[in-house]
């Protein structure tokens, strides 16, 4: 529910006049504002409130520093700073982001549509398979991946012995483990989402599909696949927004050089102690996703998901 | 005029479109693990004709018209379009289309769309032009442009109806295609169905559990139960002469009395039915000897003061009380207890003529010998018997 939705809510103040309640009950009314209550205040405390100070600290003067205390002189440069010396890493994170997003669905539908039709009886079991690697940190996983991609192992020596890769060619430290390492942590965020919709499909739908002379490829293009979209399309969104905003994955897998836009921001709120310009560059960052969400929607015909 | 026996004995001469063919299945049969689903099922659906499965939830009427469209594979058998053997085309390459139970409309797209679903898949040039015409036959030409979820009930079903016809098909197959609808819908949609069938002269195998919807549309009913059919023949011959109990009981109601033959002097068997001695001609008795179930429609039997007479070539057994009187008007029914203990029940129409008995009234029950049928004593006497939710 959007910030929007509550405060919609809240202006639909209940009239006060009693005669004009049907249920006898009156406190029954109130009931639905006073279970919103807790959803209020947490939104408050962890969103409005951070979202004012992160805005605010992105036109603070980037003069200060955090021990010196920052002064508002309204310094909307720290935009344009942001960008101008970020855009490749900008750039770059949209592209990894957006390759990871089509790895996973590429890799996803298949599976999804596997666990949703082909399953049988170990359609629980393959779907407790999808999420059990969130019972490891997400940090584990990623260092796992060095030891797979690294120089010496057994898939770079396997590669090399294949001539795939050259002598002294890598898998670590480079774009592709990057977007190896994105594809693979995302994955269930994309397979979920697509399972839900696909296992939603009536199967009358598609032996109607078959009866009405559509091979099973013209029956899955025409029916099962748009039938589908509202989890394509979830899916992509939960998949692209995290991994096009994620750093560990760069960090751990890439090259300082392969350096995404949350590398970037988590350098000037860490080590560069720059506030503002961090502040200024994730606001970007969020403003760039939420363009590209709406567009893409809009696209894809399924506005009554967002 | 397409009837069964018209089909039957002058095929070149029936309205069915040349390419038409008879649908035959030959010892089909489809287990599911243990479960027999359908056994041993040899059929012949002859080419133009409106077939009706009729059976109750579970006898595999379903399972059969699945196997004709090719969505399930026997474990068995055959299914034969004219001499081409078809039991293994896939269901997209068979001349056959269904209107699914609950419709199966594509909910993404258009009315329009849906109805053009088949003939894209076919590449057919005037896409356009047949679809607004089918569409027309069912009364929908100004809804093309609606999803199914903004249609009623009704509109959804003939949407179902023009998206199967609008292929040709040699044969057409409805899976309980008004089960959705109320009852007043029902009637109408099964008169249409009707016309269009008349109209488009294409074979249509329907499968039903409703005895009344099988008998208004069908020119034959095969009656089917626990993956066999009972019997089969036109509406009217199943309803009069009926060859097991299970069709007694599920097409209609019928009062089933133990029996035991007792004689015969040619044509007829005489029936010794608790003292009573009735009359039967051979041709309505499935066994000749030994116990036997007699059988009599409700709306057959004459109901008479005790000891009142009737012609002497009557069947008549005497004794019974009435427990009780329901005026429905058209008709009173009635039940009356008879000595040996059993109900039987006893429809009469209300012409005005005659009086109404009330309950505790001795009566005597009367019925003609060319009414009576005679049934196998082995078969269970409630076998079909409708339950609650069905009945008419």
């Amino acid at each position: 529910m959007s910030v929007g939705q509550v405060a919609s809510e809240l202006e639909h103040e209940p009239e006060p006049d009693p005669a004009e309640v049907e249920e006898p009950e009156g406190g029954r009314r109130y009931t639905g504002y006073l279970l919103i209550i807790p959803g209020l205040v947490w939104l408050g405390l962890f969103f409005l409130v951070p979202f004012y100070s992160l805005v605010a600290t992105s036109l603070y003067d980037p003069a200060g520093t955090v021990f010196s205390g920052y002064e508002m002189t309204w310094e909307w440069s720290n935009y344009t700073t942001a960008i101008t010396d970020n855009w490749e890493p900008l750039l770059r994170s949209f592209v990894y982001g957006g390759l990871a997003t089509f790895f996973c669905l590429l890799l996803g539908y298949p599976l999804a549509y596997a666990i949703a039709f082909k399953a049988g009886r170990w359609k629980n079991l393959m779907l407790v398979l999808v999420i059990a690697p969130f019972f490891t940190s997400f940090l584990i996983r990623t260092i796992s991946w060095q030891l797979i991609l690294a120089d010496n192992g057994f898939v770079v020596e396997t590669l090399q012995w294949l001539h795939i890769l050259g002598e002294d060619g890598r898998l670590l430290n480079t774009p592709f483990a990057v977007v190896t390492g994105l594809t693979y942590n995302f994955l269930p965020f994309m397979v979920l989402p697509l399972y839900a919709s696909l296992e939603r499909i009536d199967h009358r739908l598609i032996e109607a599909a078959s009866d009405l002379y559509a091979s099973p490829i013209r029956g899955f293009a025409k029916v099962t696949l748009p039938l589908s979209m509202p989890g394509v399309v979830a899916g992509t969104l939960l998949t692209f927004i995290p991994a096009a905003g994620d750093f560990i994955n760069a960090e751990l897998l890439g090259r300082p050089s392969d350096s995404m836009i949350g590398n970037v921001i988590q350098g000037y709120f860490g080590g560069g102690n720059n506030y503002p310009d961090a502040a200024a560059l994730s606001l970007v960052l969020m403003a760039l996703i939420l363009v590209m969400v709406i567009v893409y929607v809009r696209r894809a015909g399924t506005e009554d998901l967002v | 005029m397409t009837t069964a026996d018209a089909a039957a004995a002058a095929p070149e001469s029936t309205a069915a479109p040349e390419s038409s063919r008879d649908l035959r299945m030959e010892s089909l049969t489809k287990t599911f693990g243990t479960f027999v689903a359908v056994r041993d099922l040899d059929l012949t659906v002859p080419r133009g004709s409106f077939f009706a499965l009729l059976g109750p939830s579970g006898c595999g009427k379903t399972t059969t018209l699945r196997m004709v469209a090719g969505l399930e594979q026997p474990t068995n058998g055959h299914v034969y379009l004219g001499d081409d053997d078809v039991t293994d085309v896939r269901p997209y390459k068979r001349p056959v289309n269904t209107v699914f139970q609950n419709y199966a409309l594509f909910p993404h797209l258009t009315i329009f769309d849906n109805v053009a679903f088949g003939l894209r898949r076919r590449g057919r040039k005037n896409v356009r032009e047949e679809v607004v015409e089918m569409l027309d036959l069912v009364e929908l030409g100004s809804q093309t442009n609606k999803k199914p979820s903004q249609l009623s009930g009704g509109q959804q079903q003939r949407v179902a109806l023009a998206r199967a016809l609008i292929n040709e098909p040699e044969v057409l197959l409805l899976d309980e295609p008004l089960g959705a609808l109320d009852l007043k819908l029902r009637r109408q949609m099964q008169i249409e169905l009707k016309r269009i069938q008349l109209e488009v002269g294409l074979t249509f195998v329907h499968v039903t559990h409703d005895q009344e919807e099988a008998m208004t549309m069908a020119d034959t009913i095969a009656v089917m139960n626990s993956g066999v059919i009972e019997q089969m023949g036109p509406p009217s011959e199943l309803y009069e002469n009926p060859a097991t109990t299970f069709v007694a009981n599920f097409l209609g109601q019928s009062n089933l009395i133990r029996g035991e033959v007792v004689g015969s002097n040619g044509t007829e068997l005489r029936v010794d039915v608790h003292g009573s001695k009735i009359g039967v001609s051979r041709e309505r008795a499935r066994v000749q000897e030994g116990p036997v179930w007699v059988g009599v429609r409700p709306e057959k039997v004459y109901i008479a003061a005790a000891g009142e007479e009737d012609s002497a070539e009557a069947n008549k057994v005497a004794g019974g009380t009435i427990t009780d009187t329901s005026f429905i008007g058209v008709s009173t029914q009635y039940l009356v207890k008879m000595p040996w203990g059993e109900e039987l029940t006893v429809f009469e129409q209300n012409t005005g003529a005659r009086t109404v008995f009330g309950p505790g009234t001795s009566v005597d029950l009367h019925w003609s010998r060319p009414h009576t049928f005679v049934l196998d004593a082995e078969q269970d006497a409630t076998a079909g018997v409708e339950t609650v939710d069905d009945a008419p």
